[in-house]
């Protein structure tokens, strides 16, 4: 086992790439530290599953370097990099039994009768697959054969890697919580460095200790999941991270004075004159519903979750999404919001801009 | 609950019962009444029963035609099946070459029957054909017209290089719809070249091989033009399959009522076999399935 480098890669599935367009992966750098539980966070096309299979080798990047360790492996085939990967949707040898599927790539690579015995029956009780080691494996359900695709993923003890292509989409709501919990123990147990990609962001943040998220062919954040809901590092992750995303509000800064649209918001931070398009981030949970004092509001609607209740609202002809505690009272004449200044985010031309450390964040930000 | 009992539906099935009559009942039955019958022409008829079908059965004429077609059919299921597969497998996945692939391999099907057999008759000729000539010269002493086992050969390698393409098209067909993730997986877990085929492209070409399979069961065992061109059935009885055997003896020696029976007798030798066929490829596929 070993870290993974990623140096300068980039990947087309044009021939001749010229354009940005061009490019499913633009520029990626970033080192897979051994034996960590990673997600790869990201929607649909945003070039995630390229990156993992160039680094399973089933794919060759257009341009950059991959180490395992210190060895460059970019010219390697699947096989010598000793990778498992499971796919999206389930991949079984039909005619094979559940056993001698789960076998398969121990077989291949040689190793003794008992030592495959052993290793299948335990995999097999790990993700509960025991009951069905003796039946053909093409009749089976999709949540079962996704189960074996699982299994032969985690069999081998000497891969350098475990890569998971959105494992989980054809498996059953109830059946995702234990399958990824398992999958977590095996982490814990064998130690592997594992990779998950996801678009879901409960799987990711549930599974990983480190969230890669990607957007537009990019690594926009590496972070734990308290930092990518904290400090995201561009616009995509405040929006992506959250259930509802980031507010953002268009601003021109100066100094520790934003202003939109006429009202002047007081910044906990100076953050100089930023030029570019410059935004004001902040996430529905900071912001209050208050009265008399703050930016003026229109409610739209307001859903009750139970221990939340969500507020759709408008200010300056733009949504905004506040959430509110169960435990707070809306009145009829809250028609202002403030927002907790320690929590705004500023970004400038879609990235976070910082303003060294925190100061006096205990004054009213208006 | 009542349903509504309407008897003009008759009327909307009428065209089809009339068609599916006049194209096949009643022809079939045209045979079946010459089989139990014995006609000199001139439209008169003697009642016989079973006559036709009791000394067909004894004759040996007929057992060894019957032995000869499954000689034949088999040997070409065991030449062209792996031969097909082996040929999609070496075809090229995507790009202008497939295309061109699949055109140049879908030729032969293109070619009418008679005249498969005419290009076979002149190619194998030692005399003038490429193929003869040259085999020939090679000292290898070749003559399909004087030679049964020659005969053979040439009409077996003629039917391959027809029909081949047939099971080629097909597998390609059942190759290309394997999901490129299968292959990948298998590139993950190292199996090599032989068990990709083994527990990936075969599987899935199942559905494929079984109609692949069956048609050129069917067909093989139907084969009348191309040998009938090549050989005339000689020399001697040795390439004499069913096909030929019958229109000898409906034509040539105008023998209709025997030649009645022994069509029917033909025709369910044939919906038998294809039926077991069809039967047991179809059962065992849901009996792993279940299991």
């Amino acid at each position: 086992m070993a870290s993974i480098t990623l140096e300068n890669l980039t990947h087309s599935y044009h021939a001749n790439p010229q354009a940005d367009p061009d490019f499913a992966v633009k520029e990626v750098s970033h080192t897979w530290e051994d034996g960590r539980a990673y997600a790869l966070l990201g929607p649909s096309g945003c070039g995630k599953t390229t990156l993992l299979n160039i680094m399973s080798g089933l794919l060759q990047p257009t341009r950059g370097r991959i180490l395992f360790g210190d060895r460059d492996v970019t010219a390697i085939s699947t096989a010598e990099r000793n990778i498992a990967q499971v796919f999206q949707f389930p991949v079984v040898y039909d005619t094979m039994t559940v056993g001698q599927n789960l076998a398969f790539p121990l077989r291949n690579r040689g190793m003794g009768a008992s030592y495959i015995a052993d290793r299948v029956q335990r995999i097999a009780q790990m993700i509960g697959l025991e009951a069905h080691l003796d039946q053909k494996a093409r009749g089976l359900t999709a949540d079962l054969k996704q189960k074996i695709s699982l299994g032969r993923g985690v069999v081998r003890e000497d891969v350098n890697a475990i890569l998971f292509d959105e494992p989980l989409t054809v498996i059953d709501p109830h059946l995702k919580w234990e399958l990824r919990t398992q999958l977590k123990t095996l982490h814990r147990e064998f130690g592997h460095t594992m990779i998950y990609v996801t678009h879901d962001q409960t799987e990711a943040l549930t599974f990983a200790e480190k969230v890669v998220v990607m957007h537009d062919g990019l690594v926009v954040q590496i972070g734990t999941p308290q930092e990518l809901f904290d400090t995201p590092a561009h616009v995509f992750v405040g929006y992506f991270i959250g259930s509802p995303g980031m507010n953002f509000i268009p601003a021109s800064i100066e100094g520790r004075r934003a202003e939109t649209n006429g009202q002047v918001i007081n910044l906990a931070n100076d953050y100089g004159n930023p030029r570019g398009e410059v935004v004001l981030g902040i996430r529905p949970e900071f912001v209050a519903l208050a009265n008399g004092s703050g930016l003026p509001v229109k409610i739209n609607h307001i859903r009750d979750a139970g221990r939340q209740r969500f507020v759709n609202a408008t200010l300056f002809d733009a949504e905004i999404n506040i959430v509110v505690d169960a435990d707070i009272e809306i009145e009829t004449d809250m028609t202002n919001v403030t927002f907790d200044p320690s929590r705004l985010s500023v970004f400038c031309d879609d990235w976070r801009i910082d303003a060294g450390p925190l100061e006096d964040v205990s004054g009213d930000a208006f | 609950m009542d349903k509504p009992v309407n008897q003009r539906a008759w009327i909307l099935v009428l065209p089809v019962v009339v068609l599916v009559a006049f194209s096949s009942v009643i022809p079939m039955m045209t045979v079946v009444n010459y089989s139990f019958q014995d006609t000199f022409g001139g439209n008169e008829f003697f009642w016989v029963g079973l006559d036709w079908y009791r000394e067909l059965l004894q004759s040996e004429r007929l057992w060894d035609a019957l032995g000869r077609q499954i000689l034949f059919s088999v040997i070409i299921l065991l030449i062209e099946i792996p031969l097909g597969i082996l040929v999609a497998l070496c075809m090229p996945k995507k790009g202008w070459t497939a295309s061109l692939y699949l055109v140049l391999i879908a030729l032969p099907l293109l070619i009418p029957y008679n005249v498969v057999g005419t290009i076979w008759q002149i190619f194998g000729r030692s005399d003038i054909g490429l193929l003869g000539r040259v085999v020939s010269d090679m000292g290898i002493s070749y003559n399909y017209a004087q030679n049964a086992f020659d005969a053979w050969v040439t009409v077996i390698a003629m039917d391959v290089w027809h029909w081949t393409s047939l099971v080629a098209l097909l597998s390609y067909a059942g190759l290309r719809s394997i999901p490129n993730a299968y292959y990948q997986a298998a590139k993950i877990d190292q199996a090599s070249r032989w068990s990709v085929f083994r527990y990936i492209e075969l599987p899935k070409m199942r559905g494929v091989l079984i109609i692949a399979v069956l048609l050129r069961f069917m067909d093989s065992f139907m084969i009348y033009t191309e040998p009938f061109v090549l050989t005339g059935g000689g020399p001697g009885n040795a390439t004499t399959f069913l096909s030929i055997d019958l229109v000898k003896m409906a034509l040539g020696q105008f023998d209709l009522g025997p030649a009645a029976a022994f069509s029917l007798m033909y025709f369910l030798v044939i919906l038998f076999i294809s039926y077991v066929f069809y039967t047991v490829m179809i059962t065992t596929d849901k009996g792993e399935a279940k299991q």
